[in-house]
């Protein structure tokens, strides 16, 4: 039907778009392709018997070539037939489909697991077998995206679908990916692989892939969860064995050398700076650069939060409130550096500071 | 309501006669065929309000990029587009064709709750009012999808809450309206019109109005948690007090479900009673059309779990569902042979409620293929969350409910006003809609197998192509409802001449034995029992091994 269906109404754009899934990347995916392929095939005899019937009638049976109506309208050998029939044919379809089902959901003997933890609006990964942990963003510059007031600048290939740290993988491995989230619901999804799998704040979900390839590979958060939903995509690169193994190494020293010491005696002015990174990556998307917000994300500018009592203050970061999500999972220096930022920043001169003791007490 | 009133002005010699002022006829309207429509104004009302909407978000998937919406306005957006075409359009609309039709169709003088019938309406417009209000308070209107699934709905600002409150007053308004439609049908019919006799449209929505008594007050429930969770600390889908974000869509799902044949059964009721009459030739299956109906309603209180397969569930569990889901094929697909067995060997003209029947068939089949593609649950783990399943439900809910509504009000159109409707303009406004519906949501097929999700204001360039052709398709789509609105409104005025009692040459129905326009009171004396047989023998109900 769909084949043609696209015959019939798409000449004009023969060049456009897939019209069909990604090419498959993973076993699974080969599967639900394959069973994608048959259900189509039964569906285009189902379409093509049960229209061609209608439309003879519609082509014969009309007044107009004097057609006399013939008043039958019962016949239960029909009926009967044409409810065991279709009956039969699901059953046929049921069998390959639940087959996929179990081995889609057989999580059992992966050699990786790794953590896809959701946040509004980007995704955190863990490895929990090596120790590696980092956040994976949108790279796509705003000048791209918004076109408000023109043309915005060229976008690139990969618009929306690539990010600064891609999930990597080693290629013929199965890997485990537990999902959860930090806010609200949200979706790990990449169909090259026939994985989708919503993360759920508050529990564990799993799903599994083993890439074929290397290469990279891409998807995007499925579920709505709020503002920027659409900028939050799953990118993954899958490499050879040897080569995850460097890169293992690599983030593991990087991860050691980028540590804040917890001992550290921090200045303010020293957490100003930090903080302002930490601002960059985390609040930027609703408070906006300037700190003054849009539609209903509020200005920090002169807000009262900013202005009042630090302690609020971090009990916002901490807790959040409404559109505003616990930033719980950012680490004690993060949240001091942030909160000290934000009131000495935008105008704001509160001139006092938060330290990450302050943080760690507060947690508790 | 100016043009409400005009449209009525024909028939309300009852209006002329105890001079009742407008405010009196409409405000404390009591009469089924005022309330009818009020209703049908009402929904096409909240038609044209969703398809603006519908238009804004089009507008901006035309291209990649952002160009008119904040990410947060879109969201708000394709939510209330949502909420406002499912309550505020295609269920009003139904339940005002039942106010209106249901009373001739079996021979009673109103409906039985009179006086709740003007609250069920009455309560719609506030709801409504609240709505739009939301788009203005502080933060918006509701921006969680129609599906309002916490933590994002608890997040939400006011607008949530108003939305909350207008889908209080709709599950109210919905569940008067089911009672008065049950009590109605159960009791009222006329003398030798015994169940298995009355037209088909009768029997679909009583087992609609059964599905919303039941499924009304879970979803009632469900926003009440949420209210709750919002507003006074209670955890009930809260992870952190031990609540279950889950246990929301569990609910909304098991009233959701239910809620789609809300939606589709009332279509299936008229479009059973447009093809017998323009086949000249009875309904193929009367019985197992109704079995076929019960069935379908029985099902869909077992398959709520297929609209959370990416949730993640057991394997068994996950097996359950699809294997309940696919079932509903079974007596659908009956449906559709016995309305094709009822064309086979028919006297066939088409005329436009004909035109938009045999457009519902083949439109709701394709909807009910790629129903059966998301199904299959490994499928739907490519599918769930992107634009198929955008494309699927427009199929059944666009072509299915809405092209329903369509062939109804032009085939009852001479029955309310008194006159014809121009039959070219009819037509025209058919293949107008056929053919742009078909370029706008045919391609969101595509759009999804190639992996877009929906409720995206941005997508990368390799979507571009397939999502300028719906926005051209929509807008095209939308315009042709303004020349259904004309084609209407002519028709009030005077159309193309009087309309005869019984315009359409097979239809056999007690409505058509009124005169048109129908008068303010009808069927105050029932229908004799001779006449009732008439008509049931030439539906081919009576005079055979039914009797």
């Amino acid at each position: 039907m769909r084949r043609l269906a696209s015959a019939l109404m798409l000449p004009a754009f023969a060049s456009a778009g897939s019209m069909n899934f990604q090419p498959a990347q993973s076993a699974i995916a080969h599967e639900i392709t394959n069973l994608h392929t048959l259900l189509m095939w039964v569906i285009l005899v189902i379409f093509l018997l049960v229209f061609g019937v209608m439309f003879y009638a519609i082509l014969k049976h009309r007044k107009s070539l004097g057609h006399a109506a013939k008043p039958f309208h019962e016949n239960t050998t029909v009926e009967i037939l044409w409810t065991i029939i279709p009956a039969l044919i699901l059953i046929a379809m049921a069998w390959p489909a639940a087959r996929v089902v179990i081995a889609q959901k057989d999580t059992r003997d992966s050699e990786i697991t790794i953590k896809a933890t959701g946040y509004q609006w980007f995704w955190g990964y863990k490895y929990l077998d090596h120790g590696v942990d980092f956040k994976s963003r949108l790279t796509t510059n705003r000048n791209q995206i918004e076109e408000y007031k023109g043309k915005g600048s060229t976008k690139g290939e990969h618009y929306l679908l690539e990010v600064d740290e891609p999930l990597v993988v080693p290629v013929g491995k199965k890997i485990r990916i537990l999902t959860t989230s930090n806010d609200v619901i949200h979706s790990w999804a990449v169909p090259v692989f026939g994985v989708k799998q919503d993360a759920i704040p508050g529990f564990i979900r799993d799903t599994w892939f083993k890439a074929e390839n290397t290469g990279t590979f891409r998807g995007q958060c499925s579920e709505l969860c709020g503002k920027d939903h659409g900028f939050m995509p799953v990118v993954v690169k899958v490499v050879t064995d040897k080569e995850f193994q460097d890169w293992v190494g690599k983030k593991q020293a990087e991860a050691k050398a980028a540590a804040d010491d917890p001992n550290k005696k921090w200045t303010k002015d020293e957490l100003i700076a930090r903080g302002r990174s930490v601002y960059e990556i985390n609040c930027v998307a609703c408070h906006k650069a300037d700190g003054k917000g849009s539609g209903p994300y509020p200005s920090l500018a002169g807000s009262k939060i900013a202005l009042g009592p630090i302690a609020d203050h971090l009990g916002m970061v901490l807790k959040g409130k409404n559109a505003m999500p616990a930033w719980n999972a950012l680490s004690d220096t993060e949240i001091a550096a942030v909160v000290t930022y934000e009131r000495n920043s935008f105008g704001n001169t509160v001139g006092d500071a938060l330290f990450p003791a302050d943080v760690k007490a507060a947690r508790k | 309501m100016t043009t409400a009133h005009d449209a009525l002005h024909t028939h309300d010699h009852a209006h002329e006669e105890h001079h009742v002022s407008f405010v009196q006829r409409w405000f404390y309207a009591t009469n089924h065929k005022d309330i009818g429509t009020l209703y049908l104004w009402f929904a096409f009302s909240m038609f044209i309000t969703g398809g603006i909407m519908a238009l804004c978000i089009r507008a901006e998937l035309f291209q990649p990029g952002l160009q008119f919406w904040q990410p947060d306005f879109f969201n708000q957006l394709t939510t209330l587009h949502g909420v406002i075409m499912v309550f505020g359009a295609i269920m009003p609309a139904f339940t005002g064709l039942a106010n209106w039709m249901l009373p001739l169709m079996i021979g009673a003088p109103d409906m039985a709750f009179a006086r709740m019938n003007n609250w069920s309406f009455w309560l719609l417009p506030p709801a409504a009012a609240l709505l739009m209000i939301s788009f203005f308070v502080p933060g918006g209107a509701a921006a969680g999808g129609w599906t309002l699934y916490p933590p994002l709905s608890i997040q939400a600002g006011m607008g949530m809450d108003l939305a909350i409150f207008a889908i209080h007053l709709l599950g109210l308004s919905s569940i008067m309206g089911s009672i008065n439609i049950v009590t109605t049908v159960l009791n009222m019919r006329a003398p030798g019109m015994t169940m298995l006799k009355m037209p088909l449209f009768g029997w679909t929505m009583l087992i609609t109005a059964y599905l919303l008594i039941a499924v009304a007050p879970v979803l009632a429930g469900a926003v009440t948690m949420l209210l709750t969770d919002r507003h006074f600390d209670t955890h009930f889908f809260k992870a952190i007090g031990g609540g279950d974000p889950v246990l929301f869509q569990h609910i909304f799902w098991f009233f959701g479900h239910p809620e789609v044949y809300i939606m589709a059964l009332p279509a299936f009721g008229i479009v059973s009673q447009i093809i017998p009459t323009f086949a000249r030739k009875p309904l193929f299956g009367y019985v197992s059309m109704v079995y076929a109906t019960c069935s379908i309603a029985i099902l869909s209180f077992m398959v709520w779990g297929h609209h959370m397969f990416a949730v993640g569930m057991p394997a068994s569990t996950q097996l359950f569902f699809m294997f309940l889901t696919m079932l509903i094929a079974v007596p659908t697909g009956v449906k559709v042979f016995n309305w094709i067995a009822t064309m086979w060997q028919g006297s066939m003209t088409f005329e436009t409620p004909m035109l938009f029947s045999i457009g519902f068939v083949c439109l709701f089949t394709v909807g009910g293929f790629s129903g059966l593609i998301l199904a299959i649950a490994p499928v739907d783990t490519q599918m769930q969350d992107t634009y198929y399943v955008v494309a699927h439900f427009h199929y059944v809910l666009v072509a299915g409910a809405l092209f329903s509504l369509f062939g109804a009000t032009y085939y009852w159109l001479p029955k309310w006003t008194g006159y014809m409707y121009h039959e070219g303009r009819g037509q025209f406004h058919f293949w107008w809609s056929m053919i742009w519906f078909n370029v706008t949501f045919f391609p969101m097929h595509f759009l999804g197998l190639a992996g877009m999700p929906r409720r995206i204001p941005d997508y990368n360039m390799q979507f571009t192509d397939f999502n300028a052709m719906a926005t051209v398709g929509a807008f095209c789509f939308g315009l042709g409802q303004i020349f259904f609105l004309f084609n209407v409104i002519h028709t009030i005025r005077g159309g193309v001449g009087k309309a005869p009692a019984s315009p359409w040459e097979g239809a056999n129905t007690l409505e058509w034995e009124v005169a048109s326009p129908a008068p303010h009171h009808t069927w105050e004396t029932p229908p004799s029992l001779e006449m009732v047989e008439k008509g049931l023998k030439a539906q081919g109900l009576l005079g055979d091994h039914h009797e």
